[in-house]
Formats: structure tokens, C-alpha cells, sequence
């Protein structure tokens, strides 16, 4: 057995835009996705996200680079060879055929036979809940339902990696939700690879297995969802996934994994590092704003001054902007403990802040 | 919200109307004609007799066929049904070849950046706008040339020679019907989501069966329309192809031309009439096929 479901070697792809310059949407990906993998590609709009799926469903070719499925180079490989199905962001049923004709289209164009083709339709439509809906239309379907016909048109075919570009993005957000979890019970109960494309930073970290971040047709980096959110390697990570402060400054003096960093005013700030640092060396320390308190507790190492300048209450939450010396300013977010959801501090209070030497990330951009 | 009608705007709609059918309505209403000469509305034939009339009556009062005598004597018109029977061939031919290649037109129209894309475009309309007056003399000059080339160098003398008939009128009907073809086609494939095409690709089906069981079945409105649209103007052209007609290729407003010079009876009108009647079956399925596909 194959160790990889898909795997991409330094691949890119460029398209000639229409006013004649070159538009890199892919570049020098590499990527190896394990069998059985829930595995998402997050990034922002126009970050080569849908070209990375079109290429492994064959629809574009790489400029340069290889895909594997199954060890088995795709090369020029045709849609059609390919062992992938792929789920399309507006569903892309075909308007013309009923929901069984839908579903039941790829076993045809592989040679099965009817009765077990109409067999394998119906257990597909009960799997994705809906049973009996052979003889509708797509058109008599709600956005809800057709997405679920996509789903079961892909998985009755039992591909090896099944593709899915945004397929919840035309959902709202109730629906979106629910589809989500209907979406991981299905992979999970069926096995198969799963590669979601996403912009929505949520669905990929509930989701995920394992979790590609992209930017301008990169990948930054690739991990289960508590690496990426704990331990992001670059500014766009940390700043993309969930909410973070940035606090630039130079390193000082790194001592087995610690850091120690000297920020604006004067300021020393621990953050644990497995970088290879040196003294002098611009940095910026990165820290979520949960993971800062305004209460004082034990073997905080990093302890500052400063006024609150702000406070948001969100229900579940409290955030307050916090300035600092050297005009450095820092989101904190503590939970509303209180029955009563009193804000530990008003604007223009003087705090003092508190937060672990081990919530502190040193980032190199 | 419902807005009261100014009156005008009935009356107006009435005139148009009024003023588009009434030709119709006359013509119709003279194939039923009694008096041969046609000049006058002599009542309907009311009689019923078991021979035809004397070809010369001039007044017609009773037939085998009763009110329906000019189209039963049309049916025994040899020139007419040939004529017809060439109309018909045309048209059908013209259609199928030009519906097929106009279709392939817009599609790749639709579908493909290629460097002389704009200039194919623009090339593929002037056919449509230019008087086919014009286009009638290109396509006679061109056929002439090509013809008298050909028979020289081949060496063709007789009745092996090339020279207009059939086959030139239904190539000349091909080459002014593909532009229209092609503009109904892409009017239908604005909307067409090409996702539909990589879906069936990726559920295993090549590109020829994806064009088959996916991408034709969704624009076969905009096809059946842009050949009903080729079989009309095939049907009626007259211009084109009285430049590139020959001996034994004459059609039915080629015949109905030359009739007109001779002497004008009710025969003319029953034709008419049965050629109205044509093509409004046809629009009415066009309209159909269209409602349809909303
Ligand atoms: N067929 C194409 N021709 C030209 N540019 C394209 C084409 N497809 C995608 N692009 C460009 O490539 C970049 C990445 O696009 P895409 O992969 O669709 O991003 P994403 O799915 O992450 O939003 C964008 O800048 C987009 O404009
Ligand atoms: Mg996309």
C-alpha cells in the first residue's frame, strides 16, 4: 500500500493572463497527502487553491512539477483516468438528467451494469439522506440538497481521494455548519481521502486532519490544526489563522529554547523558539490574545505596564487594546468569568498584563 | 401594480398587426378564389363535381376538391412539386450541414483563445450584414471562375462538366446560413456553465461523450433554433439563389418568380398559402423549443 494518497513534487503553474504578463498561481508546491486524510488547503481568495485541486483532478496541467496518486505519476493523464472526484463549488449537476441519472452518470460512463448501477444510486442517495429522490430534478432541489447530490454523484463512484473546492460556500451559515459535520461523518465513514478547499479558516480547523496554508500560490505551512494555530512559522499563519499580536524587536540572547527579545521601549520579552537565532537579529513575537491576562498569576514571564485603551464585549468575551510602552499596542481577550460580566478594567485604567514565556512564538518575518 | 392602458397603445398594436396579417389574409382568402384571373375576389368555389374543370374556365363553380380546387390542381403541377421537392432538399441539407458547422462555430467561438479570434469573429457576422445581392454575384463570379478552371485542367467536356445546380445552391445556402447559426448558438451558450463539461470528464466520460450526453443535450434549444433559423431563410432565399442556380435546380420562389411574369391564377396563392402554413409550424416550434428552455 502506497504511503501517500496524492503527492505533489514542486509543482507549478502559470497562465498566461490576457494582457499578454504571466500570472504565477502556483508555485513550487509540494505536498503529501497521507491515505484516508481529511486534509484541507486554507488560504485567502486568488492564492492558487482551486488550480492545485484542478490539477490533481486533471483539468490543468503543471506548468512544472509532478502529481502522484497512488505513487502513479498523472503526467498528461485525462480527467477521465483519472481515480479522483471531484465535488464542484456550484455542484455542477447536470440540469438536464434527473437526480439518479446524476448520480448513477460516472458508474455508467465505467460500464456498470443497471441493476447494480440503480442499486448503488439508491445507497448513495440514503447515505447522503436523501432516499427516493431518484426521479426529481436538480432544479426542484434546495442549494442544501443539490450539494448532497454532488456529494453522492462523487462518492458512488468510491474514487480514491475525492475532491472538494468550497463546496459549502454557496451554503448559509446554519446549513454550512451542519454540512460540516455531515461532511465528516461521511469521510470517516467511508475512508476515503478527502482534499477540501477552503477560504474559511473555521471549516478547515474543525474538519482537518491536517491543514495546508497558502499564499500567493505557496504553502506556508502544513500541519493538524492545533500546530497551525499554536505554532504558526510565519507571519501570514498567525495572522491569518484566528487573531494574533505582532511585536517586532531584536534578539537579545537565546538560551536553550527560550528567546529573549528586545521589543519598542525597551521592553524584554521571552518566547520560546526552536529557530536557530542570533544576537541582533530582527524578529517579531507573535502571541494570541487569549493566551494574555489582565489577572496576575504564577510564573508569568512576561510582565508589562500599560492602559487600556479600548473594550469590546462580544458575550463569551472581553477584548481590551492594551498600550504599551514604545507605542505598542496589544489585543487581550479574557473570558467573562463573572456572572455579572464586569470588565476587570475601564478605559484609560493603568493594567498590567501577564502572559507565559511558552505563548510567545519568535517569527522570522 | 397594474397601470391603466392608454387607448393609443391598443390602437396602435391593433394597426400593427393589422397592417402585418392583412397581406396574409388577403392572400389566403384569393387561394380560394372561384375566378382563375385572380383580380378580383369571386367568391369561394361552392360546388362540387365529380371531373376537374376545363384548364381554360375562367370562372371555376364546382371541383372534385369543392373550395379546396387550387390545391388540389397544385398537387398535379409536375414543375411545382419538382421545384418543391428541390426547395426541400436544399433546405434540409443546407440545414444540417450549416446547423453542424455554425454549432462548432460558436462553441469554439465560446470555449477558445486563439490569436485570429477577434478577426474570425467579425468575419463570421459581415455575411449577415452585407446585401446578399452582393454575396449572390461573389458566390456566381467565385463558382464561374472555380468551374471554368477546373473543367479546363481536368479536361471535363459534355455533360461531365461542372456547372451550377444543386450542389451550388445548397453550398451558397451552407455559407449564408452559418452565421446565423453560429449567432443563435453563442446567444444560448452566454449562460452555459462549462463546470457541467469538466464534471462529466470527471465522472469518466471522454470528450466525445461528454459533447454527447452533456453538452449538446443542454444547448440543443439554441441548436434546434439556429437550424429552424437556417431552414427558413434556406426555404425562402430567392436572391443567392437565382445567382447559383442551374437547369433542373430551380426552387419554389425561383418557379413562383417566373410564374409571376407569365399570368397569376389562385394556384399561386394555395402555394402561398401552404408555404405560410409551413412556416408558421415552424416558428411555432421555435417559440416552443425556446419556452422551454427558459
Ligand atoms: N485559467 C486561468 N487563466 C488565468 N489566470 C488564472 C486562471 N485560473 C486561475 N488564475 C489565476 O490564478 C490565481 C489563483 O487562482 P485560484 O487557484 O482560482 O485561487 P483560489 O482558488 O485560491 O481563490 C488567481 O490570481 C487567478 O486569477
Ligand atoms: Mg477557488
Amino acid at each position: 500500500m502506497p504511503e501517500f494518497a496524492v503527492e505533489l513534487r514542486d509543482v507549478s503553474k502559470r497562465f498566461p493572463a490576457p494582457s499578454g504578463e504571466i500570472v504565477n498561481a502556483v508555485r513550487n508546491v509540494s505536498l503529501q497527502i497521507r491515505d484516508g486524510e481529511f486534509f484541507s488547503m486554507l488560504g485567502p481568495s486568488g492564492c492558487g487553491k482551486t488550480t492545485s485541486l484542478r490539477m490533481i483532478a486533471g483539468f490543468e496541467l503543471p506548468t512544472e512539477g509532478d502529481i502522484f496518486i497512488h505513487d502513479k505519476p498523472m503526467g498528461q493523464t485525462a480527467p477521465y483516468q483519472r481515480p479522483v472526484n471531484t465535488v464542484f463549488q456550484n455542484y455542477a449537476l447536470f440540469p438536464h438528467m434527473t437526480i439518479g441519472e446524476n448520480v448513477g452518470f460516472g458508474l455508467e460512463m465505467k460500464g456498470v451494469d443497471k441493476a447494480q448501477r440503480l442499486t448503488r444510486v439508491r445507497q448513495a442517495l440514503e447515505m447522503v439522506r436523501l432516499p427516493g429522490y431518484e426521479a426529481r430534478r436538480p432544479r426542484q432541489m434546495s442549494g442544501g440538497q443539490q450539494q448532497r447530490v454532488a456529494l453522492a454523484r462523487a462518492l458512488v463512484n468510491h474514487p480514491e481521494v475525492l475532491l472538494l473546492d468550497e463546496p459549502l460556500g454557496a451554503l448559509d451559515l446554519k446549513l454550512r455548519k451542519e454540512m460540516q459535520l455531515e461532511l465528516k461523518r461521511l469521510q470517516r465513514e467511508v475512508g476515503i481521502t478527502f482534499i477540501y478547499v477552503t477560504h474559511d479558516q473555521e471549516e478547515a480547523l474543525t474538519m482537518s486532519d491536517r491543514i495546508a496554508v497558502m499564499s500567493g500560490g505557496r504553502v506556508l505551512q502544513v500541519g493538524p490544526a492545533f500546530e497551525i494555530y499554536e505554532r504558526p512559522n510565519c507571519r501570514f499563519v498567525a495572522d491569518f489563522i484566528g487573531e494574533s499580536n505582532f511585536l517586532e524587536g531584536t534578539v537579545r540572547e537565546v538560551q536553550q529554547r527560550t528567546a529573549t527579545v528586545e521589543l519598542a521601549g525597551g521592553l524584554l520579552a521571552y518566547a520560546e523558539s526552536d529557530l536557530a537565532l542570533t544576537n541582533g537579529q530582527a524578529v517579531t513575537v507573535t502571541v494570541r490574545p487569549e493566551k494574555i491576562g489582565l489577572r496576575p498569576y504564577e510564573g508569568a514571564q512576561n510582565v508589562y505596564p500599560g492602559r487600556v485603551e479600548d473594550i469590546v464585549y462580544i458575550g463569551t468575551d472581553t477584548h481590551y487594546t492594551v498600550l504599551l510602552a514604545g507605542d505598542q499596542r496589544l489585543r487581550v481577550r479574557e473570558q467573562n468569568e463573572d456572572p455579572y460580566s464586569r470588565p476587570l478594567a475601564s478605559p484609560g485604567d493603568a493594567v498590567t498584563i501577564y502572559f507565559d514565556r511558552a505563548a510567545a512564538r519568535v517569527l522570522l518575518d | 401594480m397594474t397601470k391603466r392602458r392608454s387607448p393609443w397603445v391598443t390602437l396602435a398594436a391593433i394597426l400593427v398587426y393589422v397592417f402585418l396579417y392583412a397581406p396574409i389574409v388577403v392572400l389566403v382568402i384569393f387561394s380560394f378564389n372561384s375566378s382563375r384571373t385572380n383580380v378580383t375576389f369571386a367568391g369561394p368555389i361552392t360546388g362540387f363535381s365529380a371531373e376537374f374543370p376545363d384548364p381554360r374556365t375562367s370562372v371555376v363553380t364546382a371541383s372534385p376538391c369543392g373550395p379546396f380546387h387550387w390545391f388540389c390542381t397544385l398537387a398535379g403541377n409536375r414543375e411545382l412539386i419538382n421545384a418543391a421537392r428541390n426547395t426541400l432538399t436544399i433546405a434540409f441539407t443546407s440545414t444540417l450541414i450549416s446547423t453542424t458547422i455554425g454549432t462548432m462555430a460558436a462553441l469554439a467561438l465560446q470555449r477558445y483563445q486563439f490569436p485570429v479570434k477577434t478577426f474570425s469573429e467579425v468575419s463570421l457576422y459581415i455575411p449577415i450584414v452585407i446585401p446578399e445581392i452582393v454575396m449572390g454575384i461573389g458566390i456566381l463570379t467565385l463558382f464561374g471562375a472555380l468551374f471554368r478552371f477546373l473543367n479546363a485542367s481536368l479536361g471535363l467536356t459534355g455533360d461531365g462538366r461542372l456547372a451550377m445546380g444543386i450542389g451550388t445552391v445548397i453550398l451558397s445556402h451552407i455559407a449564408f446560413s452559418v452565421p446565423f447559426v453560429t449567432l443563435v448558438v453563442r446567444a444560448r451558450l452566454q449562460g452555459f456553465d462549462k463546470a457541467v463539461e469538466e464534471a462529466a470528464m470527471d465522472l469518466y466520460a471522454n470528450e466525445w461523450r461528454t459533447f454527447w450526453r452533456v453538452t449538446l443535450p443542454i444547448i440543443a434549444p439554441g441548436v434546434l433554433s439556429g437550424g429552424l433559423l437556417a431552414f427558413t431563410l434556406s426555404l425562402d432565399d430567392f436572391v443567392i439563389t437565382f445567382f447559383t442556380t442551374g437547369p433542373g435546380a430551380t426552387t419554389l420562389p425561383i418557379y413562383v418568380y417566373g410564374l409571376l411574369r407569365r399570368i397569376t391564377t389562385p394556384e399561386l396563392n394555395a402555394l402561398s398559402t401552404l408555404w405560410i402554413a409551413l412556416v408558421f409550424v415552424a416558428v411555432f416550434i421555435t417559440q416552443r423549443l425556446e419556452r422551454r428552455a427558459a
